[in-house]
């Protein structure tokens, strides 16, 4: 297949290998500090007043009664977060979503918050705090709420991307379109055509830890911010534009995360503390409840998704067509457009064209969760995919290899492609064990592909050579999986040093230039191939110190294995130079030695995976469980190989508990029934078989050392793996996620009725 | 004179061209062409917009070279988890 390696084949030290993660010990003895662990002198407990009604004019709110109660600092409202976008549109969402201004468009939206001296003040004063809402019609359904007749959440919401612009409101928010070729004339082409209509519901990200931050904000116009984030720059970014802050003045740190998969990419509460802090004088701090983390923080999209694919009886798919409508909140989203970016990626296709409508709904505001929109739109392809092959009776691996996309490949989405791997994880998972591994009754196989793009971005890093001689990194960019552990390695790897001698820290947006957040799976990425960069550069003032002690030219002197080598004639005697003599005489050749980098690490490359699943389904009570589930994926070049396997697991897993259980439930009244882990159920270790994984290397030619981003694309297609899993075991076609167990008891009644 | 390849909802801010030909050295002045010739494109450009040079994606690299030839794509900003 199409796997080509432009980089020549590098032979590492410290890359590949497995050391213990640097931050292990505190996180495992409770000394990691995480968002809820940090408090300043004097600072006051924050708490949130929400809507309780999901779509409602804020006609009036009175805090006179709360801001009288003994204990109370500050009271806010949206007037305390005049809007300072300047027209910024994506920015006013969030601060719409931050605090709600004319109109509560979601149960759970913030209309208010307090600052108390203590958690039963502030509680006592929310109570007091009288909101008069004009109640209005809601709608929580991606398709009732697409549909002309629903109610309109914004009577300016002119659906973008359609020519002529339609001259009404709806809550179709945006249409894109993707895709090449005539599908009309690739449908005519096929011998078998399959089309459904398929669904998924909201799930949320389910991080352990909620969101929490301690802010600060001083009448000199400077501020603090301790904060869990994805990315502690873009935070400081958008807070200092909210608050009308200096952005210098306003200094932001990252907490250790207990998790994000996107959902900490986003603002839901640091406005929020910022604001009351500067109104109090003194410092907040706001955590969110779980309940609240469910009902106010962003999960992602509900979706409901037409598919129509073609296909001849030798296996060649002559067309494929999707219309992909996303629910994106009460504000405009992308996501609708990702999935139709995404859907049919794997592919080589003649004729595709995809459509994605973003709707507008009566649900918290949508942000990304790990591959955003992809897993959806493959959920929906890969079980049409599926069938086909059943119909022609092609093997369902096979049937996909035959129509794999490779390089030179025009996407789905327009670009040809370069070298990538799809075809390689599917030629793994033809040849794995796991294929032929024998099944028992009730039990089924299924397998599907997934796609995702991954991205780069601003990055800036800095080295320190310590006059000891160790080593310390400092990235922008926060730890979510083991980051620190890869990059220490990587920085070892380029200076030829032990990994135990590097240090790694995440500096705060003081002591860095802006970085982007750890998102689209480019942290190991991004801040590598920036490191990389930071310590050839120390590595040539290391020479240079060399060249002065040594008193010889800078080019008679070469840098391996950690060591100054003096390589010119006449220098036979000198002994090489460690980073240790070097920086022990730094002061006497000229001070400090460092490397700093700043860079726009494009280039990421897309990649791909292929998943293997195993399940059991109860035919008396529908419980389905996954009882062997395998990963195979590129990493390009796998830094610290337990953590990319841990990644893959970790999709996996998130994708397992979004096929079978987790489920956003509103009720007729439009409020969320479920908001708690008792309700909503993600899987936990008893719920799952060891996941087994595969670490395909195929370079990644745009990056020094070859690595791709891993974090994201193994939850792309356990969805599809696990519907096609339970459909070869039954033989019915599940085209709703997820297969929680009424749902399948559902599908075997209406099969065994069809049968009769 | 390269051309420059449109997705759908970028599509009614050129009129309706799949594709649209623009005298561009470098991402920077691509995006600089498009606002000046087509202005109902500045949001899009304000809230960002990826291309992909024969298949590699930019996301913000405006300094870089569009060759001779090649193939590209405008395609909405990606978003991550």
């Amino acid at each position: 297949m199409n796997a080509e390696n432009k980089l020549p084949k590098q032979v590492f030290r410290s890359v590949g290998t497995r050391p213990v993660r640097p931050d292990g010990v505190d996180k495992v003895t409770g000394r990691a500090r995480y968002g809820a662990d940090y408090d300043m002198p004097g600072q006051l407990v924050g708490r949130i007043l929400r809507s309780p009604h999901p779509h409602a004019t804020i006609k009036k709110i009175d805090i006179t009664k709360a801001e009288q109660l003994p204990g109370v600092k500050a009271v806010i409202t949206s007037k305390d977060l005049p809007d300072l976008t300047n027209g910024d549109e994506d920015l006013l969402a969030i601060l719409e979503n931050c605090m709600a201004r004319k109109k509560a468009y979601y149960d759970g939206h913030a209309v208010a918050a307090v600052a108390a001296v203590d958690a039963n003040t502030a509680k006592a004063a929310l109570k007091l705090i009288e909101v008069e809402y004009k109640i209005h019609k809601h709608v929580t359904d991606v398709d009732k709420a697409a549909d002309p007749k629903a109610p309109v959440l914004r009577k300016d919401c002119i659906t973008e991307g359609v020519s002529p612009a339609p001259t009404k409101a709806s809550n179709i928010a945006a249409q894109s379109e993707f895709g090449h070729g005539d599908v009309a004339k690739g449908f005519k082409q096929a011998d078998h055509i399959v089309e459904r209509n398929f669904r998924t519901e909201q799930t949320h990200q389910g991080y352990i830890e909620p969101h929490a931050c301690v802010a600060s904000v001083s009448p000199d116009g400077t501020g603090e911010m301790w904060v869990c984030t994805q990315g502690h720059f873009v935070f400081r970014q958008q807070c200092a534009q909210l608050l009308g802050l200096d952005m210098a003045k306003l200094r932001v740190t990252s907490s250790e995360i207990g998790g994000g998969f996107g959902g900490k990419t986003h603002l839901w509460l640091e406005p929020v503390a910022m604001a009351l802090s500067r109104k109090a004088n003194l410092p907040v701090k706001l955590v969110m409840t779980r309940e609240d983390v469910f009902r106010a923080s962003g999960p992602t999209s509900a979706t409901s998704i037409d598919v129509k694919i073609g296909i001849k009886n030798d296996g060649t798919i002559t067309a494929g067509e999707a219309t992909l409508r996303y629910a994106s909140g009460p504000w405009k989203g992308s996501w609708a457009a990702l999935g139709a970016m995404t859907a049919f990626a794997c592919y080589d296709l003649k004729n595709v064209k995809t459509t994605g409508i973003e709707v507008l709904v009566n649900r918290p505001k949508t942000t990304a969760y790990r591959a955003p929109s992809a897993p959806m739109a493959a959920f929906a392809v890969e079980s049409v995919i599926d069938e086909l092959a059943d119909k022609i009776d092609m093997d369902a691996v096979q049937v996909r290899i035959k129509n794999a996309a490779g390089e030179g490949t025009q996407s789905s989405y327009g670009p040809v492609y370069g070298p990538i791997g799809i075809g390689p994880t599917l030629e793994a998972a033809a040849s794995h064990p796991h294929m032929s591994a024998p099944l028992k009754e009730n039990q089924g196989r299924g397998m599907a592909c997934g796609f995702w793009f991954n991205f780069g971005g601003q990055s800036c890093t800095h080295i320190n050579i310590d006059i000891d001689g160790s080593v310390t990194l400092t990235v922008g960019t926060i730890d979510v999986g083991g980051a620190r552990a890869s990059l220490s390695l990587v920085v070892a790897e380029e200076f030829g040093i032990d990994y135990e001698q590097v240090k790694t820290v995440i500096g705060d947006t003081s002591t860095l230039g802006y970085n982007e957040m750890t998102d689209g799976s480019r942290g190991t990425f991004a801040s590598s191939m920036s490191a990389i960069a930071s310590v050839r550069k120390a590595i040539d003032e290391m020479i240079s110190r060399a060249a002065i002690m040594w008193d010889i030219p800078a080019e008679d002197i070469e840098w391996r294995d950690g060591h100054a080598h003096a390589t010119g004639k006449g220098h036979a005697n000198l002994a090489p130079l460690s980073i240790a003599d070097i920086a022990a005489r730094a002061g006497k050749t000229g001070g400090p030695i460092a490397g700093h980098t700043e860079l726009n690490a494009d280039g990421a490359g897309v990649s791909f995976a292929t998943h293997i699943c195993d399940v059991e389904v109860d035919p008396e009570t529908g419980l389905t469980r996954v009882i062997r589930y395998t990963v195979i994926q590129d990493a390009g070049k796998a830094v610290h190989p337990t953590y990319v396997e841990g990644q893959f697991q970790g999709g996996a897993t998130q994708g397992i508990g979004w096929a079978l259980n987790e489920e956003y439930v509103y009720g007729e009244d439009g409020r969320l029934q479920n908001p708690g882990f008792l309700d909503y159920r993600i899987p936990v270790c008893s719920d799952l078989p060891m996941i087994d994984t595969q670490i395909l290397e195929i370079p990644n030619p745009n990056h020094p050392y070859g690595i791709r981003g891993v974090g994201e694309t193994s939850i792309v297609p356990p969805l599809a793996a696990i519907g096609n899993a339970v459909s070869n075991a039954f033989g019915v076609r599940m085209t709703h996620v997820p297969m929680s167990p009424p749902r399948i008891l559902d599908a075997l009644e209406k099969a065994e009725t069809e049968t009769a | 004179m390269a051309t420059i390849h449109i997705w759908g909802a970028l599509r009614p801010c050129v009129g309706g061209a799949e594709t649209i030909d623009l005298q561009a050295g470098t991402i920077g002045e691509l995006m600089r062409l498009l606002e000046e010739q087509y202005p109902l494109t500045e949001p899009f450009i304000e809230s960002g917009i990826a291309v992909s040079i024969n298949g590699t994606i930019y996301q913000d690299s405006w300094q870089k070279s569009l060759p001779d030839n090649a193939e590209i794509y405008l395609l909405p900003r990606i978003a991550g988890g």
